[in-house]
């Protein structure tokens, strides 16, 4: 076995050693009743590289990839252009097989590049500090209304309807066993979000305010009086943006008066892997740092005097406060935080502000277009890359009737919002800099076809 | 006499001060290379791609332009290609040598199981695809789930949770959906003092109060005590097996019937899986539900700290409960249950834990790594595993202290003390002896259960050279702790950093890099 260095004579050799007659002695505490006496029954026996590589490439290549169909879909998940040296990067021995930076002298390019993680992270929010990652948007989403819950004392939760539906999921699956209530909805095919209704609902027993920013319809509002608001009231804003190229044109939610930001960090350098691994991000104001959830990486200095970073804060921790910890999370999304760093810093300010303005005026060019489709109507003010259709019936068949003709044309909201009659002619359209204007066209022509 | 004609000839190194000690220009020491943050290398106005003339037109902004500056400096594509090139060198990793961090799995990360990860069809497809065009996807899911649920000899699986602590959290919630489904309203998890800190902050996240189990003398759960404090408020018992000592339960069985005489469910945290994946089905032990960290017993890699994946396999009593979404195949075809299907196929199921389905990266690299293994491989996996522990165990039990020595032979790794230390030395002068001997330390303090433990797993991809250097390294050091050499408590010297202040860190937390003040002020 290829992966196995030990050779039957060093086995031998080591049994010596350890006073036992054979391999199998050592497995005596199992119960007789439980120990197997050969290979498990019911799977294959080891396979050569070469074998593993073509049948796990032929599964493969029975699915249609972004790269090669005119390709719209977002919705919490962005398709943007990796450099090739993110990948290069994340694949060196030395990131991708460490481990959690326990031992800090051995572990600081793991420690400096979540301290740039972390900086970045907070610059993109507006935002003091940001820990070195969460699983990802939807989990991070979660972990924030929590924490607006330790910081208030407060159990009610109003989650904006522009929320991703998924996220919703997600705290409701939550907060059915913490006991947090939770006051959501669903959008309306509107230009308006429901600002005005959640600026109305905040009272004195709401812990925290949740709106997405651009939202699940692609719409962008000022959060600066919902700010405002739940300040007044004793509550906390906590923003989600789940695409975060949209902070390089967009003002952050941090200088609108968000008390935590937190999203899905998936567009910078991760890719869209079918969901996952993604990396949540989380950041927050510093007064609140010893009430956050996760790993933090943090300065200072070794015995000589010389800069160095340790993994900090840990007594808010599982492994150190067990039971009293401000989340269970231990192993987070180190390698996807990485690659987003080297992402980030290969756009740096210049390059994400051009990427920003390029998906933008891609998606502009691709909203004027696909309105004039008969019987399409555009629903978005206002939008950064993702905007959404009103078609003239039922968007699902009709994506659908697009994938067979090879063109992914965007994410129904009959998807999203299963028997939400009000929603299912609403199709949501990403545009990032991967399309092309002629993918545009092709999904014009495509979006016209299946509309017959 | 001149050797050549250019005047070189060769020395012998001038003998004297150690010239090791003398500073350096640049503070770099030949490949010991020193990186400063991009924040003080990098510019707001430089790039490393190349995004063509910035577009003009309309803005749809909804009139929020940002009107700020960021504050992220860049680099183009050489300066950052060196920076991190240089941290990475910064790192120890399973790549440079043994990694023996008890409880962690630190095997080889195979190759092809990145390339595989990396196919189009896998990397590139979108969570929200039309399902008719992720059938191959689907398949993978569904691939990794049967032989997940086939190793565990258990019937039901969610692939969803992210991490192990995910998937525990996961396990606890199907338990407590099934509590209220018949209407049983338990306050009470178990734990035992030896487990992972997951476990008790997950039980306390679903609102139970979490009590203590109390181990015996030789390691395990005491089954007495165990037995004494289930009741009809205990809503589920967490057991890791192989324990954190480092054993295995052999009452698991017996615990089993206990639990589940109380009308509770049993719980296994599956970290230490790979001690007897293919030789033993949790299944058969009575578990009613398991998280199997992907990234420990499948060997997708840890990278610096994840992404991990934790999928957690049901028992008949718990399988209804499991999360949505799943994967379910029907005839040739795989389709996606999410919330508009689950009421005809699976009313029970607790919710959604995450956005989308799971860690699909880590799905495929754990398939690679199955096939490759297949049954007969992952049998000799966790015989190799646990052979190397008790080679170390047992070569190295004359030195060092294992309180559990006695206890019979451990499984894939050894748990030591720091009893018989000298000069105030313990654990951590030990581990940080080690790291100058170019070795990653093991799990340090880590069960509680012992004073000043050290958690060894070798795991199965070392070669016996590699065991047998660890072990003469890890000899030399404990030698020297024993005897007092006050040398230690000042390593490691040859690392990137002496030792780090952690105390300062944590005392005025500096999360984030500001510009320094001297800066600011000349800039103004």
């Amino acid at each position: 076995m290829r992966y196995l260095p030990l050779s039957d004579a060093d086995r031998a050799e080591m049994l010596r050693t350890i006073g036992a007659p054979s391999v199998d002695s050592l497995f005596v505490d199992v119960p007789d009743a439980a120990r197997l006496a050969g290979p498990i029954d019911g799977l294959p026996d080891h396979a050569s590289e070469m074998a593993v590589e073509r049948q796990l490439s032929a599964l493969a290549r029975t699915n249609l990839a972004a790269g090669e169909a005119p390709f719209f879909l977002g919705c919490g998940a962005y398709k943007h252009h990796v450099p090739a040296s993110v990948d290069h990067l994340i694949q060196r021995g030395e990131f991708l097989t460490s481990y959690t930076p326990y031992q800090p002298e051995i572990a600081q390019g793991t420690l400096q590049a979540l301290f740039e993680f972390q900086t970045q992270v907070a610059r993109l929010y507006g935002c003091d500090v940001a820990n070195a990652s969460m699983y990802d948007g939807s989990t991070a989403c979660w972990e924030a209304i929590g924490m607006a819950r330790r910081i208030t004392r407060r159990t009610k939760a109003l989650l904006s309807n522009g929320l991703h539906p998924h996220y919703v999921s997600v705290a409701e699956t939550m907060a059915r066993f913490t006991g947090d209530m939770l006051v959501t909805g669903r959008p309306e095919l509107s230009p308006e979000g429901d600002g005005a209704a959640l600026l109305a609902a905040i009272d004195g027993e709401t812990s925290c305010v949740v709106v997405q920013y651009p939202d699940i319809l692609g719409r962008i509002a000022d959060m600066s009086e919902l700010a405002e608001r739940a300040h007044a009231q004793g509550a906390l804003l906590i923003a989600v943006v789940t695409e975060p190229v949209a902070l390089g044109a967009l003002r952050s939610p941090g200088e609108m008066g968000a008390d935590i930001v937190v999203g899905e960090g998936q567009s910078l350098g991760v890719g869209l892997n079918f969901g996952g691994p993604y990396v949540g991000l989380f950041a927050t104001r510093e007064k609140y740092v010893r009430q956050m959830p996760g790993r933090l990486a943090g300065e200072t200095t070794d015995a000589a005097g010389k800069r160095g970073f340790v993994l900090t804060l840990s007594t808010r921790e599982q492994h150190i406060r067990r039971e009293k910890a401000t989340s269970n999370i231990c192993t987070n999304s180190g390698l996807c935080a990485l690659a987003f760093t080297i992402h980030m810093t290969l756009l740096g300010e210049k390059g994400l502000r051009d990427l920003a303005l390029l998906n933008h005026a891609r998606a502009v060019a691709a909203a004027e277009r696909l309105a004039k489709v008969p019987g399409v109507e555009l629903v978005n003010d206002s939008f950064f890359n993702e905007f959404t259709l009103r078609l003239p019936r039922e968007a699902r068949p009709v994506v659908r009737t697009m994938a067979a003709d090879g063109v992914l044309g965007g994410v129904s909201l009959g998807r999203l919002y299963p028997g939400a009659d009000a929603l299912a002619n609403g199709l949501v359209v990403a545009v990032t800099e991967m399309v092309t204007e002629e993918d545009i066209s092709t999904l014009a022509v495509a979006l016209e076809e299946a509309l017959k | 006499m001149t050797i050549n004609q250019s005047g070189w000839r060769p020395e012998s190194p001038a003998q004297g001060n150690d010239p090791a000690d003398v500073p350096t220009y640049t503070g770099n020491k030949a490949l010991m290379l020193e990186e400063p943050l991009l924040f003080e290398i990098g510019d707001i106005g430089r790039t490393g791609v190349d995004l063509g003339e910035r577009p003009r037109g309309e803005s749809r902004l909804g009139g929020l332009e940002r009107n700020r500056s960021i504050g992220l400096p860049g680099l183009t594509e050489p300066e950052a290609v060196r920076h991190y090139t240089r941290l990475s060198r910064q790192n120890y990793a399973i790549d440079l040598g043994l990694f023996p961090l008890g409880s962690c799995t630190m095997k080889h990360n195979p190759r092809l199981n990145e390339r595989i990860a990396r196919l189009p069809g896998f990397a590139d497809i979108h969570p929200l695809a039309p399902i008719d065009t992720v059938q191959g996807a689907l398949a993978l899911i569904h691939l990794v789930g049967e032989w997940l649920k086939t190793l565990t000899g258990m019937p039901g699986i969610a692939m969803s949770p992210k991490a192990g602590a995910h998937g525990e959290l996961c396990g606890l919630l199907a338990i407590r959906a099934a509590l209220e489904a018949r209407g049983d309203a338990r306050q009470v998890v178990l734990v035992p003092e030896s487990a992972h800190g997951t476990n008790p902050a997950t039980a306390a996240f679903c609102g139970y109060a979490v009590e203590n189990i109390p181990a015996t003398d030789e390691g395990r759960v005491d089954l007495a005590a165990l037995q004494a404090r289930l009741g009809t408020d205990v809503a589920a018992v967490m057991i890791t097996n192989p324990n954190t000592c480092g054993l295995f339960e052999r009452d698991m069985i017996a615990i089993a019937e206990a639990v589940h005489a109380a009308g509770a469910f049993l719980y296994c945290d599956g970290a230490n899986f790979n001690a007897i994946v293919g030789r033993v089905r949790p299944g058969d032990l009575g578990v009613d539900a398991m998280h199997i960290n992907l990234h420990k017993t499948f060997s997708t890699p840890h990278g610096g700290g994840g992404p991990g994946a934790g999928p957690v396999v049901f028992s008949e009593a718990l399988a209804p409960y499991a999360p949505l979404p799943f994967v379910e195949k029907q005839g040739e075809h795989f389709v996606l249950v999410e919330e508009e299907t689950a009421a005809e196929h699976h009313g029970g199921a607790f919710g959604r834990m995450v956005a989308f389905h799971g860690q699909m990266g880590m799905f495929t690299r754990a398939a690679a790594y199955m096939l490759s293994h297949g049954a007969d491989g992952l049998r000799q996996v966790s015989g190799d595993a646990v052979l190397a522990a008790n080679y170390i165990l047992r070569s190295l039990d004359d030195v060092l202290v294992a309180p559990f020595g006695a206890s019979g032979p451990c499984m894939h790794e050894a748990l030591f003390s720091d009893e018989g230390l000298a000069g105030g030395l313990s654990t951590i002068d030990i581990a940080k002896g080690l790291i100058d001997e170019g070795f990653h330390p093991m799990t340090m303090y880590f069960p509680l259960v012992v004073h000043g433990a050290m958690l060894i797993e070798p795991t199965e991809t070392e070669s016996k050279g590699a065991l047998d250097q660890f072990i003469g390294a890890l000899r030399s050091v404990a030698e020297r702790a024993k005897a007092g050499d006050a040398s230690l408590k000042t390593a490691p010297v040859h690392a990137p950093r002496r030792r780090l202040d952690e105390t300062a860190a944590a005392r005025k937390p500096v999360l984030v890099w500001k510009e320094p003040v001297q800066s600011q002020a000349a800039a103004e």
